[in-house]
This record gives C-alpha cells, structure tokens and sequence, in this order.
C-alpha cells in the first residue's frame, strides 16, 4: 500500500521526552494563571515585605533579625502554596474537564503524569526561591549557610513538598472540584496564619505543641533551623515524612480519576 | 466466523503454540455485560471490527454506546465477557494497547485555559511519529482559533480538536464517539472528509453516531444497538436492502384519520408493512410496484385525502432502524 498522509506509524515518545512536555506544559499554564501567580509570588512577597516592617514597627520580640526570622517562614509558605493550594486546584479542574481521562488516553502513563507535576512543582518552586530569597537578601537576610544547613535545608523542602503534594492530591482525588477550591485556598489561609509556617510554633503559646505536628509548622521549623542555626532538621524532616506516608496512603486509597 | 478466529487465537496461546499468522481482528468483543447499580448498560454484546473497516455503531442516546466504546478503550473493566483490542486485553495490556489506538473523547480532555493549538501540540509531543501539527489544524479548519484558549472555543471547534488530537499520533485504530454531535454543516463535512481520508490511508475506525446520515455515509459496517442489546449488523447496503423490499413514503394535504395505518395495511394485502412516521406521513415497505402504488392511490381517495408525495426508494437506516424498535432515533 502507498504511504498517505495518515497511514498508521503509532507508537510512544520516548519516556523522558514525555515527562519533560508534560512539566512543560504544566508549569506553563500554572504561570499564566493570574490567581495562581498572586499565591505563589505575590503572596510571599507581600508577606516578608509586611511582616518585615511589622516586627520593627510593633516591636515583637523575635530571638533573631526580623529578615532572618521571617524569611525561611516565607518560603516555606511559598512551598505549601505551590505543592498543595496550586496542585490541588490544577488537578481538580483536570479531573472535572476530562484532561485527567483524556491523558489516560494518550501514551503518557501515570507515573509519567505524576513526574511531570513533580517536574512542574520544582520549576515553580525554583522561581519563587529565586524571588524570595532575592527580595530578602536585598532586605540583608544572612542564612546560615553550611554544608549541614544547606542539606537540611533541601531535605526539607523535599519532604515538604512531598507531604503537602500528597496532601494536596488527596483533596483534589476525593472532592468535586468547587470543594478542592475551597478546601486547598481554607487550608492554605489557616495554616499560614495559624500553622506555625511563618512564625515559630514558641510564639502560639500552648498551641504551640499542636503546632510543631502538623506538616506547616514542621516545613517552618525545618527551614528555620537550617538557615538560622545552621544545623541538620530531624525532628521536623521526620514529621514531614510521616505526613507524606500519611497524605499518600490516603490519595492511594481514595483518588478518582474522573 | 469472526468468533471462531477469536477461538484460534486463544486456543493456542493456551498450548504455547505460536499465534496464528493472521493479524486479530481490530476489535473483538464477545458477551460483554455492563451494568450501573441496577441499570444494565450493555447486555450479552457481541461484534467483531475487521481490520480497515469503517464501523458505526448506531444507537438511541443511552443505547450504550459509550460503555461499549469506553470498555474497548480500557477505561472500564468488563464486568462479564471478554474484550479485545488488536489482540490485546484494553485493561491488562493497556500499556502497549495506549500508543496504537488515537481517542476522542465525547466531550471535554482539555485544560480551560490552553489554547486549542497548544493543546494539540502537547499531544503530539507524547507520540513518536506524530502528524504534522499544522497539516490538522488545516484540515479541520481550526486555523481561525490556533491561539483561543479552549474554554472560549465553540461546541463545534472542542469537537474539532478533540478529533485532531485523536488522530495526531498516526493511530492504527481510532475510537470517536459522536464525532459531529453539535457541529454546523461545515464542520460536519470536513469532519467526514477528513475521516474518509483516515480510511483510504488504512486506520481502522470505530465511530458512535446516533446520526443515520454520518453511518450510512462513512460506515463499512454498522451495528446497531438498542437498550444495551445488538439488534441488528450489517453493512449499510445489506441493512437497508433487506430481501428486495424497498419503501414507498407517502405525504398527504391533511392529517389521517384515525386507524389509518391499519387501513392502508389491509387494503394492500400480505408482503407489505405501514408505519406512521407523523399525522401527514406514512411510511409503507413492501414490493414498490404499479399495483402497490394504484392501490395506495385508490386507498387516498376512499380516505379523503389528496397525496402530496409518493416517494419511492431504497429504505433507509432510519426505516431499518424504525422497524426493527418501534421507535424513532432522532427527535
């Protein structure tokens, strides 16, 4: 038969040339999405800028410079935002538009489709460390930066991610997406407010025992520990191990895919 | 015959002896059942797609169609029967089944806020040898709405791209369901244009259509199903030729009078069947000869009524169609 325009010649891209287009694609449409980009940069930046300027005016007594104190809290806000209130969002409207089914349909497998989220998450995680960390040491932020900090500190944000991404999954496989909107944007406001993200679980109180538990504060914790005291997180990676366990178990057993 | 090939091939992979050399059939599915809670969605379904055929399968919204097509694509596990897509198990091999087949969805399968080119792209990027991204953005006339985000394309253009992304991956066998359901004529043809072209370059084509027109039109084969059940497989010309009955419909100036049908019916004698199709048409299959015609002529006259047309011709898949439920597919 002679070769036409659409004779069959099927077959797969090879597997990391469809991991990469999917991050690809999905880190391209996270950044045009303008609610999205106010979460993950507008957000963190407005936060350290206030909560810099706040410190001074009101004179809270903080153990460290108010840049060195606030700054490992904003990122790890800027990690939450991404890994759980961003992906949970995305992946609801995947599930409710078909394009979950759709990309069932197509070579790209499932392990590839979660790689390419991971991939995508890392990009966007990389260009908020970039702004952040960028906009702090403008504003003279001196971590601590040892071999042992800068390990505990990648550990962390791996763990983090991990735990809210899982977290994050759960709530997009189970609920509608309305309800993912919802529950990943409540989630996200309670735990940077009150979560021990920002501030050290010392400054809650008595709450503060809760607070060192749950995976905001252990995410705070980490990075606090890391760039401040230059030492290695385990009781906080630990936890943030314990929530990924949790968060994927819980995806594993509930997640639908349409 | 197509269930005795299917029984070669699974008898000798059970002795280990090698398959036979005959490719399977594109699509083979035997005894499927598919039941929601207690709604049976499909019940003991049995067809075979051959290999470069055109198939429709032809059904009433909630015939089942859908179910059919979603098990073939390995979305749904056969809850009794087996199904299998170019030999392979659509659940267990879905893997190596994935990459040959190309997919469209009845609606949706893509992000809001890509643009319809964009989208197409992405797909493209998942296969090996993909199609030329501009060649089907030509061909199905999305040139216009390339950069539109896809939730502000119209009905007719999602359906377009759902299609293209379909097709973009040089499929071996493609599954589309209801492919121009809300399309505007236009759209319509370059869709079916395009999909007689798919044929001539050898893809094995499975379409849902509850479109008479588009089956009789593109199809090989057809089968159609009603209330989950096959009722009827054929190809169109063998459906609609039946054993040499052709119809007669007949269009009058005002409403029948009531028992009309049964009427008709009695005064053309054995060999011919009537079926109202509204209160100024009937349609009559039988021999479609001088008698028939003097006599429905006589008929119109003892009624009352003057005949606006007598049109006589093959029956159609819709008349098929009519016979075989007492029931109307469209409308």
């Amino acid at each position: 038969m002679s070769i036409g325009t659409f004779t069959p010649q099927p077959g797969a891209a090879p597997f990391f040339r469809q991991v990469l287009a999917q991050t690809r694609m999905e880190t391209t449409l996270l950044l045009r999405n303008g609610e999205q980009l106010l979460l993950a940069l507008v957000i963190p930046v407005l936060v350290l800028l206030a909560g810099v300027l706040a410190v001074d005016r009101l004179d809270v007594s903080l153990s460290h410079r108010p840049v060195d104190e606030l700054t490992p809290g904003v990122l790890a806000l800027a990690v939450m935002s991404t890994s759980f209130t961003s992906l949970a969002i995305a992946t609801g409207f995947e599930r409710r538009y078909g394009v979950l089914k759709r990309l069932g349909a197509s070579p790209l497998p499932r392990h590839g489709l979660l790689l390419g989220k991971i991939g995508s998450l890392v990009a966007v995680e990389l260009l908020q460390l970039l702004v952040v960390a960028g906009l702090a040491l403008l504003m003279d932020w001196s971590p601590a930066l040892t071999p042992r900090s800068v390990a505990g500190a990648l550990v962390i944000a791996v763990l983090g991610t991990s735990a809210f991404a899982a977290l994050g999954l759960f709530v997009a496989g189970a609920l509608r997406a309305e309800a993912t909107l919802a529950v990943a944007n409540l989630v996200y406001v309670l735990l940077a407010a009150g979560g021990g993200a920002v501030l050290p679980a010392s400054s809650y109180g008595g709450f503060g025992e809760v607070v060192r538990w749950l995976p905001s504060g252990a995410l705070g914790a980490g990075f606090r520990e890391s760039f401040l005291l230059g030492t290695f997180p385990l009781g906080p990676s630990l936890v943030l191990l314990a929530w990924t366990a949790l968060g994927t178990l819980l995806t594993v057993r509930t997640f639908r895919w349409e | 015959m197509h269930t005795r090939r299917l029984g070669e091939g699974a008898a000798s992979r059970l002795d280990g002896v090698p398959a036979p050399v005959t490719d399977p059939p594109a699509v083979a599915v035997e005894g499927l059942r598919m039941a929601y809670g207690t709604k049976v969605a499909v019940d003991s379904l049995s067809l075979t797609v051959e290999r470069g055929s055109v198939t429709a399968v032809l059904g009433p919204n909630g015939a089942g169609k859908t179910t059919t097509l979603e098990t073939c694509e390995g979305f749904r596990r056969p809850q009794q029967g087996t199904v299998r897509v170019l030999g392979l198990d659509p659940v267990r091999d879905r893997r190596r089944l994935l990459p040959r087949i190309g997919v469209m969805l009845q609606s949706g399968g893509a992000w809001s806020g890509v643009r319809a080119e964009e989208m197409l792209r992405h797909i493209a990027s998942l296969h090996a040898h993909p199609l030329p991204v501009p060649l089907l953005v030509d061909r199905l006339g999305l040139a216009d709405c390339g950069r539109t985000p896809y939730r502000r394309l119209s009905g007719g253009q999602q359906q377009r791209l759902s299609l293209a992304m379909a097709v973009v991956g040089r499929p071996e066998l493609l599954f589309v369901d209801e492919p121009t359901a809300g399309m505007d004529p236009q759209a319509r043809r370059d869709t079916w244009g395009l999909l007689e072209e798919l044929r001539g370059d050898g893809v094995t084509t499975v379409l849902t259509t509850h479109y008479l027109e588009e089956a009789e039109r593109l199809a090989d084969r057809v089968h159609i199903i009603d209330e989950g059940r096959l009722i009827a497989s054929g190809s169109p010309g063998e459906l609609t030729r039946g054993s040499g009955v052709s119809t007669i419909r007949l269009v009058v100036n005002r409403p029948f009078p009531e028992g009309a049908p049964a009427s008709l019916r009695a005064s053309l004698g054995d060999g011919t069947e009537v079926h109202p199709v509204d209160e100024h048409s009937l349609l009559i299959t039988g021999p479609a000869d001088a008698t028939t015609l003097g006599k429905v002529a006589a008929w119109c006259e003892e009624q009352g009524v003057l005949p606006e047309s007598l049109s006589l011709g093959q029956r159609t898949l819709e008349d098929v169609f009519l016979q075989l439920t007492r029931r109307e597919l469209l409308r």
